[in-house]
């Protein structure tokens, strides 16, 4: 087995409002993906949010490659470099191109050499099938195509972890497709990925590993024919009748 | 061809006389925004605190400014300051106190609006990016605040310009107390003149306002 890439021990996030994730362990190892589901509301986002430390946390901790990643911390920039995150919410910067938004961080933080970068961008560009868009500007792009941006913007930090929330949520059925390819595609080279998805067709082709948590704890960790077809708690169980519909007539 | 007694425009140095009024009104606009637009930003910097005492004195500050009437501000500001404490300003000086009092309240709330307005996840993809929080502000926060600022405080420029035609109250001898002069001068050989010259003045309005309109329409197009 490969071995273990991150490993995230007893965390505990509270809000003022009262803890949301309340001692959650799991390892993640090179090349694996997980999918991480359960109800609104129950702390995936948080989850992710905390593994890449946009939010502090107030117990446990997470590492990365054997490294603490910790909220404020001097190497957070560089522990942040080997992750990367898309969001639900389109979150490219509206006055730069797209080119300008996948290279700000290579150049900028990396300090990359540009003409090198670029070629990277445009040939990672190419294969989510964008390579005609370099000069577009986030405005002129359907939700599908930022999120494809989003996501080539990511990979060209060269993360060795990447983390999706839900971004397929925002968009558009006939868009959702194309930007869960670009998904697929990454797990087939072998990406270490870590998946928020209501899609659960998806979820139960793209996963290694399924995460539940309800109650801000994980309720079941398992692989996805088990998961779906056998969940052991009831709490899974109720989750999953959600996505299923009988026959009303 | 009615008779708008343009003719006074050439007699002497009226015309040039005028472009000097405005050029008066100009001037005071443009001092005051030069030194509104660093206030309003400090300003606006400040009104996003959550401090409550912050937060009340800036408010009453803007309300104030908003509520009064620029011509009971300049009064207050040229006849009291005088009366009361004694100091003998200038008309323009004065001009230039309140449109920088009121441009700096304006402006302030402006850029408050442009900074909340700046949605949160911009920040965090900023940060997840591993950006540092200065790299943050300088590529992402900055450039979307300035674009979203500067079409808003074009057309302050434009509403200051056309505010200062109220500073001949104060005895400030902008373009429009030029006019009144020379139409007054000319009141016995050529009755109609003040058509003519009133004309001539709402025209210069409109050749320095208009382009300024335009740019700030160009820019906020461009930059959506
Ligand atoms: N900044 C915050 N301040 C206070 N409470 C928060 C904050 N962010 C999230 N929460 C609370 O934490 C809980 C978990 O939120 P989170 O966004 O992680 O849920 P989620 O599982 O991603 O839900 P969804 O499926 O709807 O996206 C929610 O109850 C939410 O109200
Ligand atoms: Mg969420």
């Amino acid at each position: 087995m490969a071995e273990v890439l991150l490993k995230v021990k007893d965390l505990v996030k509270q809000f003022d409002g009262g803890t949301v994730l309340d001692g959650i362990s799991f390892d993640v190892r090179r090349g694996e993906v997980i999918v991480v589901v359960g109800s609104s509301g129950c702390g995936k986002s948080t989850l992710l949010r905390c593994i890449n430390a946009l939010e502090p946390i107030q117990g446990g901790s997470v590492e990365l490659g054997g490294e603490p990643v910790v909220y404020g911390s001097k190497n957070l920039a560089r522990m942040r470099q080997q992750i990367g995150m898309v969001f639900q919410s389109y979150d490219l910067f509206p006055h730069m191109n797209v080119i300008d938004n996948i290279l700000l961080a290579p150049l900028k933080v990396q300090k990359r050499n540009k003409s090198e970068a670029r070629a990277e961008a445009m040939e990672l560009l190419k294969r989510v099938g964008l390579e005609d868009k370099a000069e577009s500007y986030p405005r002129q792009l359907s939700g599908g195509q930022k999120q494809r941006v989003a996501i080539v913007r990511a990979l060209c930090m060269h993360p060795v972890l990447l983390l999706f929330d839900e971004v397929t949520a925002a968009l558009d059925p006939e868009m959702v497709r194309e930007v869960l390819d670009v998904m697929l595609d990454l797990a087939g080279q072998g990406r270490t990925m870590i998946i928020v998805t209501h899609e659960m067709q998806f979820a139960r082709a793209i996963a290694d590993r399924v995460l539940f948590i309800d109650n801000g704890k994980i309720v079941e960790d398992s692989d996805p024919d088990t998961f779906f077809e056998s969940p052991k708690s009831d709490r899974a169980k109720q989750f999953l009748n959600i996505f299923n519909f009988e026959r009303s007539k | 061809m009615p008779d708008l007694g343009l003719d006074v425009l050439f007699k002497g140095k009226n015309m040039l006389r005028l472009l000097g009024g405005l050029w008066v009104a100009v001037r005071i606009s443009l001092i005051s925004v030069a030194l509104s637009i660093p206030l309003g930003i400090l300003l606006g910097i400040v009104m996003t605190w959550k401090n409550p005492v912050t937060k009340t004195v800036t408010r009453i500050y803007l309300e104030f400014i908003r509520i009064m009437p620029q011509l009971v501000l300049l009064f207050i500001v040229f006849f009291s300051s005088t009366r009361t404490f004694g100091w003998d300003i200038s008309g323009e000086l004065a001009s230039v106190i309140v449109f920088t009092a009121w441009g700096t309240a304006e402006m302030g709330d402006l850029v408050r609006g442009a900074l909340i307005s700046i949605p949160k996840h911009q920040y965090e993809s900023g940060a997840a990016l591993a950006l540092s929080p200065f790299q943050t502000y300088f590529y992402i926060i900055i450039p979307q605040t300035v674009r979203r600022l500067i079409p808003l405080s074009i057309n302050l420029v434009t509403r200051m310009i056309k505010t200062t035609s109220l500073i001949l109250m104060i005895g400030v001898v902008e373009v429009l107390k030029v006019a009144q002069q020379i139409i007054e001068a000319n009141r016995m050989s050529s009755p109609n003149a003040a058509f003519g010259i009133y004309l001539v003045v709402l025209i210069m309005y409109f050749m320095i306002c208009w382009p300024i309109s335009m740019l700030a329409r160009y820019l906020e197009k461009k930059w959506r």
